[in-house]
């Protein structure tokens, strides 16, 4: 018997098994099935399968009116619900060619940054619940509550606001707001850099987060990513620098881009947008201009024929809302562009040969809400 | 015969003879099954409000006094749970798993020096024996996910059985690095050996070292963060424990905590000097065996609030990760401290306040 | 060299985390003062007022209130929690004929607080209340009615 006989690896199989990350799981946030082929720890495959939160809702607008269509659009992707609402909202102006007042632009664009601060925020703290260190979440939610407490005194809900109307928001800012606001900018500078000693430069985080998933730019180009998870490979996609809306024009920020294209650059970019989302409310709280809350319109909106779309930044990426219209009070089509399916797409050539740890480990970095991927 | 230095239990067991025998081993059996019982309750409700306090609120405060009770609470509501088995389980692996760790957990109880007078089984071999039967506790795991015919627990397992392996063998070096300074591997020995300095002070970088090595690898040896991929929840459900429900659970759970505080019994023990008072301040005293108790405790609970404070602020380690900081950091740096140590006894080097 | 340098800065940074989380435990041990949790029943839960509790009917002194039964909420609701009952009866002044309002249900289980009702109503009749303990333990407790028995149109609404 000759034992010095050589055997390459490649000849060595192990056997592939296909895993469920089943509908219930701690770590997908939502329900969202992945069926996962996988040798050992390694996954070879991933094969996703939507529709357990799918409630028609392009569908369901098709019998209701505008009014009613800019309410349902909260709950699409509910932490970012006041940008939704805006992008209806705006396209509707477009169509019916209404202008809307310099101080219905600024309440917006200052809502829409604390929804966005307030959605970076529940991301930090349930991405360090999904990869282990369990404090971040509290400590996520003590500044979340602050901003929820805000939400409230003005609009009456502090997730789902539907506060913006077509011509302009529904109730008048609470006299308290920008003193509210500037205690909540003081308290956020303070306690940001606490965040990145705790976790950032933990030797532990960095090693679950460096060199892990990483997207080329030209596949987030071709993938359709939009937002931080783009801006994490060095692809300019900021809406908000590209066709300004609001009163984004009028105000100094920077459009932060990374270029590692890894878990570690892509957080990187939130944490610096939280910054910048403080930058801007520090500009806008003092010079809010006098004027009307709501332009007059008609109680039964009709918009004339055509098509209309407006896209909108929100803290996933990009939202379109296109809306076709054939001159009746209800739309004949409404189509949403969701940021979270694109990005879907670019997780799955993302994650294929890491481990189980590090696919939670990106999911949590990608950021999906799940009720924006199945409308 | 002076009573204060003789071990109680040993006293009364070496004066009975026949049936007084057998009924003095099961009493001192059901002492060691209650203090069991409550030290394990006892640390989930610390647990729960030292990590209520590190996270901006309080723990639980509202059954009984405190929250004191709330684990008793918790307890009734696993017992009213369903027990079930799933189809196609292997039965007797299912069944014996949760068995198979507290068994493990209370014989290695046993050895544990609470106070000069108050210690079960004092054998020759004692710090040998604590850690081969907490090796036995992996077992229970592999059991538990071999039979609960699960992929996710089978995964949570595989990680496990790599992981105490592993981590054995530093936990290991540390413990060769005291003997060496103690010279024996009696329980009693070790803290005898302790009266004018702790280990801690006495081995000076060296110990240090020792200790650092083993508080990292007492933490992967009872599955806790930063290293619990074993039962990571955001990962894998629940890992090993997926398919257990009610009293199967509990013990798993109450497992844990035990190993938590048979990890910190031994630091104290070797490092921190047992239950012997810093500076001999309670020396005079009557009752000596309730303040070797109190300073054993005191000091046990430091070393647990310790480990309490990495699980609240650390991430998970990747299995991966585990593995290199094993075999390429703790391993090499045991070993050469281990050396270090034994030339530092052997020139008599060592610091005595 | 760089194996003991990794060592140093993997201790240095989890020893920066352990700062931040201590830095909170050991006052909190002692003072409290950054607990953000409300002890529920025994602290009174801070409610603004704006807040969208639930759609209340506005009511005076002599049970009267402003609905003119005219289903213009019914109209902007988007999922159809409210319903207009109405019925013709015999109006005491000018002797005619006249729709009433009889009654206005209204489904606390379907309503999304979306105030679109509240917009389109052009008498100002119902309004935001901030009750929000309005959990029952049956379903059909939470189908209202918002006009009182017995209330009647305040004279001079309709205008």
């Amino acid at each position: 018997m000759d034992t010095t006989q050589v055997i390459s690896t490649d000849q060595l199989r192990s056997q592939e098994y296909f895993l469920n990350m089943g509908p219930q799981h701690p770590a997908t946030h939502g329900v969202l099935r992945l069926i996962l082929k996988m040798d050992g720890e390694i996954v070879k495959d991933i094969e996703p399968d939507l529709g357990y939160v799918h409630r028609g809702i392009e569908k369901m607008v098709e019998f209701e009116t505008y009014r009613q269509l800019i309410h349902v659009t909260d709950r699409l992707d509910y932490l970012s619900s006041h940008m939704n609402n805006e992008a209806v909202a705006l396209a509707i102006e477009k169509a019916l060619e209404i202008e809307v007042s310099d101080r219905i632009k600024v309440i917006r664009t200052m809502m829409d940054e604390l929804t966005r601060l307030a959605s970076h925020l529940l991301w930090w703290g349930v991405m360090g619940m999904d990869i282990g260190a369990l404090t971040t979440f509290m400590y996520a939610f003590r500044d979340r509550e602050m901003i929820n407490e805000i939400m409230e005194q003005t609009t009456g809900a502090r997730l789902t606001m539907s506060y913006n109307i077509p011509g302009g928001v529904m109730f008048d800012l609470h006299p308290e707001f920008p003193e509210r606001v500037k205690k909540l900018i003081k308290h956020m500078r303070k306690v940001l850099p606490e965040y990145d000693r705790l976790l950032t430069g933990n030797i532990i985080f960095k090693k679950r987060m460096e060199g892990v998933g990483y997207l080329s730019p030209e596949d987030a180009v071709n993938y359709g990513a939009t937002g931080p998870v783009a801006r994490g490979s060095g692809v300019k996609s900021d809406i908000r620098k590209r066709a300004p809306y609001s009163a984004y024009d009028r105000v100094n920020f920077n459009e932060v881009l990374e270029q590692g294209g890894d878990n570690l650059a892509r957080y990187n970019v939130r944490m610096k947008e939280m910054y910048e989302s403080l930058n801007i409310l520090e500009q806008l709280v003092d010079n809010i201009p006098e004027g009307p809350y709501q332009m007059p319109t008609r109680t039964l909106i009709k918009l004339p024929k055509g098509e209309f779309y407006q896209r909108v930044e929100t803290a996933r990426g990009e939202l379109g809302v296109f809306i076709v219209s054939d001159g009746k009070k209800n739309p004949y089509r409404v189509k949403f562009r969701s940021p979270g399916f694109s990005n879907l797409n670019a997780l799955l050539k993302v994650g294929k040969g890491w481990k189980i740890a590090d696919l939670v480990a990106i999911m949590s970095t990608f950021d999906f809400v799940i009720p924006d991927l199945d409308r | 015969m002076n009573m204060l230095s003789i071990n109680i239990f040993q006293n009364w067991l070496n004066h009975t003879h026949g049936i007084w025998y057998v009924l003095v081993l099961a009493g001192i059996a059901a002492l060691y099954l209650g203090f069991f019982a409550v030290a394990g309750l006892m640390l989930v409700y610390l647990e729960r409000r030292v990590a209520g306090y590190f996270q901006l609120r309080l723990g639980p405060n509202r059954v009984g006094p405190w929250g004191l009770l709330q684990t008793i609470a918790d307890a009734l509501k696993l017992v009213s749970k369903e027990i079930f088995m799933p189809k196609f389980a292997d039965k007797l692996l299912y069944k014996i798993g949760y068995y198979i760790v507290i068994v493990s957990s209370l014989v290695a109880l046993a050895v544990i020096p609470f106070s000069r007078q108050i210690q079960a089984l004092d054998i020759n071999v004692g710090i040998f024996f604590v850690s081969a039967v907490s090796s036995v506790g992996v077992l229970g795991i592999l059991f538990g996910a071999w039979g609960s015919r699960n992929k996710y627990s089978l995964i949570g397992a595989m990680r496990s059985g790599l992981q105490m392996i592993s981590y054995e063998l530093s936990a290991g070096f540390a413990i060769i690095a005291v003997v060496l300074m103690a010279g024996t591997l009696k329980m009693t020995g070790i803290v005898e050996a302790q009266k004018d300095t702790w280990f801690l002070f006495q081995g000076h970088l060296p110990a240090i070292v020792a200790f650092v090595i083993f508080i990292i690898a007492g933490t992967a040896e009872s599955n806790r963060v930063p290293f619990d991929l074993v039962e990571a929840e955001a990962e894998l459900g629940a890992g090993f424990h997926t398919e257990y429900s009610g009293m199967g659970f509990a013990y798993f759970f109450l497992a844990e905590f035990i190993n938590m505080f048979i990890i910190s019994a031994l630091a104290v023990t070797l490092f921190l000097g047992g239950w012997l008072a810093p500076f001999g301040i309670t020396d005079g005293l009557p009752a000596q065996w309730l303040w070797g108790m109190v300073w054993f405790f005191v000091k046990v609970l430091a070393v647990i609030f310790l480990l309490m404070w990495f699980r609240w602020t650390f991430p998970r380690l990747r299995i991966d990760q585990l593995l290199t900081l094993e075999w390429k950091y703790l391993l090499p740096i045991g070993l050469v401290n281990t050396v270090i140590m034994a030339f530092i006894v052997w020139k008599d080097w060592l610091i005595h306040i | 060299m760089a194996y003991f340098g990794k060592i140093l800065y993997g201790i240095k940074t989890l020893w920066t985390g352990m700062k931040v989380t201590g830095g909170y435990f050991f006052p909190n041990l002692l003072t409290k003062k950054d607990v953000i949790t409300v002890q529920y029943p025994d602290e009174p839960a801070v409610v603004f007022e704006r807040f969208k509790g639930e759609v209340v009917m506005w009511h005076n002194e002599n049970n009267e209130h402003r609905c003119t039964g005219c289903q213009a909420c019914e109209i902007a609701c988007p999922n159809g929690s409210i319903e207009i009952i109405w019925k013709r009866e015999v109006d005491p002044e000018t002797g005619k004929k006249k729709k009433m309002l009889d009654q206005h249900i209204y489904h606390l289980s379907m309503c999304t607080m979306c105030s679109l009702c509240i917009q389109a109503c052009p008498t100002n009749a119902i309004m935001w209340s901030v009750n929000f303990h309005n959990a029952t333990y049956d379903r059909s407790q939470l189908t209202k009615v918002l006009n009182k028995p017995g209330s009647k149109l305040m004279a001079g609404v309709e205008e």
